[in-house]
């Protein structure tokens, strides 16, 4: 066998000061070649690790080996058996913190792991693409009718898994396009929205029935939906966002994330007034955070045309939550960073609108209980950082609409839904949860993973339920 | 679904339309709200439900034709659809029995002032009402007010219609005249603003009805977020209800004109390429 590249194979990209102009993904993706390169990396592990971090056990040795014989068709077989959204999954997992982690490749001397990530895109984009779908015989008569609520990645993986098994599904989602953040959060220059739309489409081809317009517990409720079908899954995500709540939140100018993601992402604002939403041409723009979510807005701003962006974090680059990838990306397009700094107040430019962030220095002490260290700041450290706009990208609670007109429903003591997390069971008979709504934010995989889960949960508890009213008839 | 059945100009840029939508039509309650997208490239704006036919599953708007949203849902008639229709939103007027009670709509606001008039006449309250506006033509849904109120008085600025002055001056006289025990007013939020100080005054609790800029109306962004009291509450689930006297007005007004120049640039061009493509 031909020695094997230290490195990973080279990827395409947009170049930065190209890509800082559009909104078009920035990662092209691996040709046929390149990756059949790339899969030949791989060890062919026996006891692969990547297998079990992978939190839905995609079988990745094995869709590896098939690329490397230029196998895609094989290969979109096998990442079928486990995922409904390969071409999401490949491109916004942190591999980094999962399969790609645990690589053995990536644990030997001067090494990079696999590109695993990469190569799952690879055979996703290729399914999507040749129109590939598995050869299933869907039964005329439905085992059962199953609701879920919400058409996020979780979601998405409940009603594709059920509807392969034969069960009668329908999602509501309360916007007027499916797919959760995976449509309104993570920006088009990451995730292209007509992949979202293509492997939506093909749950839609397993007969999944999904109803826009549709905000459980306004538009329809609990009780209706108990009625009429034989179990629910719960998948609103955590989409409430948090504030600070310093002073001069209320200026104009200061946004959620949400807010500014979802105008710039599902409304389109990038493309006003082509599109009817607006979102304001900003010049210096101040991102507050230090996940996904933050990169993926100060990102969106210096698109949208604005000439300094900043992102200022609490803490240091070793704790930063984003993906190290998503990391560089900003660092190459020109993002700044204020490392160890929290913003005190908004300042008024004298019209209502923010003007500038009073920010304070932060020293970090000892680890706190989630293992990062613990800031607090360092007083007589203030200063102002010039901005016309601020974006709060400091997390998200659980959706409250629907909790709020099912009190039935169990909750624990974040406000998120109490659910075993072996099973999705909540403390409601039928009523199954999953993802956000029940972790807190977390990524798309392991909404994905607690899909999968809830989805046999679901087909064993209808199973039994018509097993039990036939006895009694 | 949100197929328009009826269409009706009420002034010069006041519109009628009652579309089909059975979930919505079941549902909804006084206070409530939906978010509308007319099309493709539309937004999401919010417009409250004025009435609706739960027989026949249709909902009632009323709108004012003020940018290029409501402009191009005004091009919409008979037999058109509304793409993408979402409600009922928002948390419901609380319709029960409180005794007298004053209701005060300003312009367009009187269309989603009605359905509460009329709950609040069903519930059994004595129903003052009293309807203001620029000039006789904006004076839209009297009749039906009128058979849902014990009182009603209308108020005009320029006499052309009713009597001369502003709302404020006939609920000065009624709180003068006789005990209130709770009041509403929905209108433009300057025109709240000051019937918030009006009943403040009188020591009567004012609810008021708050329109600020949306954009998903669950929850989810807090784009419409507002002061109230101590607190911060999004005026799409908390709401959009609120005791006038908790409201800061002053930021509420300043956020409400946030993309003043991007909603006139908008209408503008849309202008423009209607111009060209019409002639």
């Amino acid at each position: 066998m031909a020695r094997r590249s230290r490195e990973k194979t080279a990827i395409a990209e947009q170049a930065p000061e190209v890509r800082v102009t559009n909104f078009n993904e920035v990662c092209l993706g691996y040709t046929l070649d390149e990756g059949k390169l790339e899969a030949a990396r791989c060890l062919q592990c026996r006891n692969a690790p990547c297998i079990e971090a992978c939190p839905v056990m995609i079988d990745i040795p094995g869709f590896i080996l098939q690329i490397r014989e230029g196998n895609l068709e094989e290969a979109a077989k096998i990442l079928k058996k486990y995922t409904n959204l390969p071409a999401i999954c490949g491109r916004v997992c942190p591999q980094e913190k999962q399969c790609e982690m645990v690589c053995k490749l990536g644990k030997a001397k001067n090494f990079e792991p696999v590109a695993i990530g990469k190569l799952e895109r690879l055979v996703g984009d290729w399914a999507l693409d040749n129109d590939y779908s598995e050869d299933l015989v869907l039964p005329d008569e439905k085992k059962g009718k199953v609701a879920v609520v919400g058409s996020g990645p979780s979601g998405l993986t409940v009603a594709g898994d059920l509807a392969k098994a034969g069960y009668d599904v329908t999602i509501f989602e309360a916007l007027h396009s499916a797919g959760g953040v995976l449509s309104y959060g993570i920006p088009e220059f990451r995730l292209p929205k007509k992949i979202v739309k293509q492997e939506i489409g093909t749950i839609e081809k397993l007969g999944v029935k999904i109803e826009t317009n549709v905000v459980v517990g306004k538009t329809i409720d609990m009780e209706e939906i108990m009625s009429e079908f034989d179990a629910c899954y719960l998948a609103v995500g955590a989409g409430t966002p948090n504030f600070m709540g310093i002073s001069g939140t209320s200026l104009n100018g200061v946004y959620s994330s949400s807010e500014y993601l979802t105008r710039i992402n599902l409304m389109h604002g990038y493309e006003f007034p082509r599109f009817d939403t607006p979102i304001k041409d900003s010049k210096h723009v101040v991102v507050i955070g230090g996940g996904n979510v933050a990169m993926d807005s100060a990102r969106s701003a210096k698109r949208i045309g604005a000439e300094k962006v900043s992102i200022i974090y609490r803490r240091s680059l070793e704790e930063l939550p984003a993906r190290i990838e998503e990391y560089h990306h900003s660092v190459e397009e020109g993002i700044e960073y204020y490392w160890q700094t929290n913003p005190v107040e908004y300042l008024d430019d004298g019209t209502g609108a923010v003007g500038g962030v009073k920010v304070v220095k932060m020293a970090l002490g000892e680890p706190d209980e989630s293992g990062r260290r613990r800031p607090s700041p360092i007083p007589g450290s203030e200063f102002i950082i010039e901005a016309d706009a601020v974006i709060e990208a400091i997390g998200q609670g659980a959706n409250k609409v629907l909790l709020t007109t099912f009190p039935e429903l169990k909750l624990n003591k974040w406000g998120y839904v109490d659910a075993d997390p072996e099973t999705g069971k909540t403390s409601v008979p039928g009523v199954f949860a999953g993802g956000d709504i029940v972790t807190g934010a977390a990524t798309v995989i392991l909404a994905m993973g607690a899909g999968k889960v809830a989805a046999n949960e679901i087909m064993k508890y209808v199973e039994e339920k018509k097993v039990a009213s036939g006895k009694s008839k | 679904m949100n197929r328009i059945t009826k269409y009706r100009q009420l002034s010069d840029n006041e519109y009628e339309i009652w579309f089909e939508n059975d979930r919505i039509a079941k549902k909804a309650q006084p206070g409530q709200f939906i978010i509308l997208r007319v099309d493709e490239l539309g937004e999401r704006i919010p417009l409250t439900i004025v009435d609706t036919d739960k027989d026949n599953g249709t909902v009632c708007l009323i709108y004012q034709v003020i940018g290029k949203s409501t402009k191009k849902l005004s091009t919409l008639t008979v037999g058109d659809h509304i793409l993408d229709v979402l409600g009922p939103l928002g948390t419901p007027t609380e319709i029960k029995q409180y005794g007298t009670v004053l209701l005060v709509g300003g312009g367009v606001g009187i269309a989603a002032l009605f359905p509460i008039v009329k709950g609040l006449k069903e519930a059994g309250n004595k129903v003052i009402t009293v309807l203001g506006a620029r000039t006789a033509d904006l004076i839209i849904l009297k009749e039906q007010c009128e058979a849902y109120s014990d009182e009603l008085i209308v108020m005009t600025d320029d006499g052309s219609l009713g009597e001369k002055g502003l709302v404020t001056d006939a609920m000065e006289r009624i709180f003068k005249r006789e005990t209130v025990d709770t009041a509403w007013a929905i209108g433009p939020s300057v025109m709240m603003k000051f019937c918030t100080l009006t009943a403040e005054k009188y020591g009567v609790p004012i609810y008021v009805s708050l329109n600020p800029i949306m954009i998903d109306g669950t929850g989810m962004c807090g784009g419409c977020r507002v002061s109230i009291g101590d607190t911060t509450k999004f005026a799409c689930v908390d709401g959009p209800e609120f005791l006038g006297t908790d409201v800061h007005w002053d930021e509420f007004i300043q956020r409400m004109k946030q993309y003043r120049d991007e909603e006139a640039c908008s209408l503008e061009t849309y202008q423009k390429e209607q111009v060209i493509d019409n002639g």
